[in-house]
């Protein structure tokens, strides 16, 4: 029992200082400029909205989140199309080169944003797709696409193959035996996959910032020349950010009891 | 489980074959293709065979970057690994509490990455951040802007911060795999606390911990936006990592041939290392 208890301890301390420059985010976010920059208080003495009023009724503070929400959607569902029947294949066959074929794509996870950065950039711009939502997302899949089929595969080992042989005796074509019996057996592996590929897509922002211009910008790209302008206002900053973490507590709320069984089966 | 031999399988694996070979085989080869040239405008390129590799090798700033790149990941792997690892063990097994605890420690690695340094330049501000002014307040002189040590234990600290809750949440899957049978022999054979950890937790992670390994030397290896947004490779060049150097190179200065030479190394230094990585995985595998 004491045991526990010095456990509890420790994990509420953990995360007690893992939260402190979050709330520290949170609770400048809250703050007038004067109150910021006149002196530390640890809770807004004047408790104002008015960050946040700026960013919501600025089109060109609240397009950026919906850009980046955009391309990031548009990654996890190509992510997720594409992944699927080769996370199948991997798991279920013996083929020329998988082996090779598979550590081809993990390379890619491993390979660092900067390196392709530039012929990223003449590449979209050369076939038209330069400053759109889909060339950020399909620049996104390069180290999503890899690791979605990473993860499925780990959930669809777990599937025996007798369920399609059954299948196959039964009637049912290839297609029909993937979309109604196989795809919904591994329910809870897709949604973690779609978890993990939001999450990298939504973080990343080199790539995002650099094939993009106006139209397409990511917000962390707003944030980031925001900085560059006439000194810094914090409060909008600080605001800006916390509105950045919501999308991902939403996601993984969705996903809680899943996620811990995604982190072992598919080896992220 | 058995696989059964049938190359029709590549019919599956096509969709994503074509559509990383469109978003890295194509890319990489314009890399090489740079790599090799000089380039004064369109047009007007010249072979010049090895020279840029040569050229890079020999460059100061980018083996003094090198060498920041590998001091960093480095301690960033003799910080969190274990640090994870302890996260994990104290963390409730099941429950409301269990889940709770897994959303709040995510909560560092949901957030972008821009943003994970704008929370730090804050955060570690003299003037307004509760870090920067509570280390001033002890007495201590603590200025991330302006002092090179200061700068890299903040960066660190950053970093251990942002990425420690993933190993931690890897080691903690790892820790619920092992079956509550193990537990119990231990318990009969009054087994210490230590020894359950050397000889039932420890080796059931090893799995686990060589992918916690792969991905954060991987991932502090190619660092970038945090701290350019903390210290923007500042004070000097101190806390200028690889990529920086890089995107700086090709981004900033244009200066082609050098940075794809540069591009091919720095990517040719991390397959290496990740395969490495994954044939130590692979044999993990073939032993259990």
């Amino acid at each position: 029992m004491r045991q526990t208890r010095s456990k509890n301890i420790g994990i509420t301390i953990y995360i007690l200082l893992l939260l402190t420059p979050v709330y520290w985010l949170l609770n400048m976010s809250f703050k007038t400029s004067r109150e910021i920059l006149g002196g530390l208080t640890l809770w807004p003495q004047n408790f104002t909205f008015d960050n946040y009023v700026v960013i919501f009724t600025d089109p060109s503070w609240y397009n950026g989140y919906l850009n980046s929400m955009a391309y990031v959607s548009i990654n996890v569902v190509i992510t997720l199309l594409v992944a699927l029947p080769a996370a199948y294949a991997f798991s279920r066959y013996k083929f020329l080169g998988d082996k090779h074929l598979f550590f081809w794509l993990l390379s890619n996870r491993m390979a660092p944003p900067a390196v392709f950065l530039l012929p990223f950039f003449q590449l979209y711009s050369s076939i038209g797709l330069f400053d759109t939502h889909i060339a950020v997302a399909l620049a996104h899949c390069l180290f999503n696409v890899p690791l979605a089929v990473w993860i499925l595969e780990g959930f669809m080992k777990g599937v025996p193959r007798e369920y399609d042989e059954m299948a196959y005796i039964d009637g049912y074509s290839f297609p029909r035996f993937f979309i109604k019996v196989f795809l919904p057996m591994i329910r809870s592996g897709i949604g973690v996959t779609a978890f993990f590929a939001f999450m990298f897509s939504w973080v990343e922002l080199l790539l995002a910032r650099t094939l993009t211009a106006v139209d397409a910008q990511p917000i962390g790209a707003i944030m980031t020349r925001t900085i560059g302008a006439s000194g810094i206002d914090w409060g909008v900053l600080a605001a800006a950010g916390v509105l950045t973490i919501i999308p991902g507590l939403l996601v993984i709320w969705f996903v809680r009891n899943h996620v811990a069984k995604g982190f072992a089966l598919g080896r992220v | 489980m058995n696989k059964i031999p049938d190359n029709r399988a590549w019919w599956l694996v096509l969709p994503v074959f074509l559509l990383v070979a469109f978003s890295a085989l194509i890319p990489l080869m314009t890399v090489v293709n740079y790599s090799v040239q000089d380039i004064f405008g369109p047009g007007q390129a010249y072979y010049v065979g090895t020279e840029w590799f040569k050229e890079v090798l020999a460059d100061e700033r980018l083996r003094d970057s090198l060498v920041r790149q590998f001091v960093f990941s480095g301690f960033v792997l003799l910080i969190q690994i274990p640090l994870g690892i302890g996260v994990a063990l104290m963390m409730p097994r099941s429950g409301i509490k269990g889940s709770l605890c897994l959303i709040l420690i995510a909560i560092p690695l949901l957030i972008p990455w821009n943003v994970v340094g704008t929370i730090w330049q804050i955060f570690a501000r003299g003037d307004i951040g509760l870090f920067g002014w509570g280390i001033n307040q002890l007495g201590i002189d603590y200025n991330y802007t302006g002092d090179t040590l200061d700068a890299w234990l903040t960066v660190l600290l950053m970093d251990v911060w942002h990425w420690t809750p993933l190993v931690a949440l890897l080691c903690y899957s790892g820790l619920r795999a092992i079956p509550e049978a193990f537990y119990q022999a231990a318990e009969i054979d009054r087994a210490s606390k230590w020894a359950v950890f050397r000889y039932i937790q420890l080796p059931r992670l090893k799995s686990v911990l060589i992918i916690a390994v792969l991905l954060r030397f991987m991932d502090s290896f190619m660092i970038y936006i945090e701290p350019f947004v903390l210290t923007g490779g500042g004070p000097g060049s101190s806390t200028t990592f690889l990529s920086q150097t890089l995107t700086t190179m090709a981004i900033g200065q244009f200066d082609l041939g050098r940075a794809a030479a540069f591009s091919l190394i720095y990517f040719l230094i991390v397959l290496l290392i990740s395969w490495l990585f994954f044939t130590a995985i692979t044999h993990a595998d073939k032993e259990k």
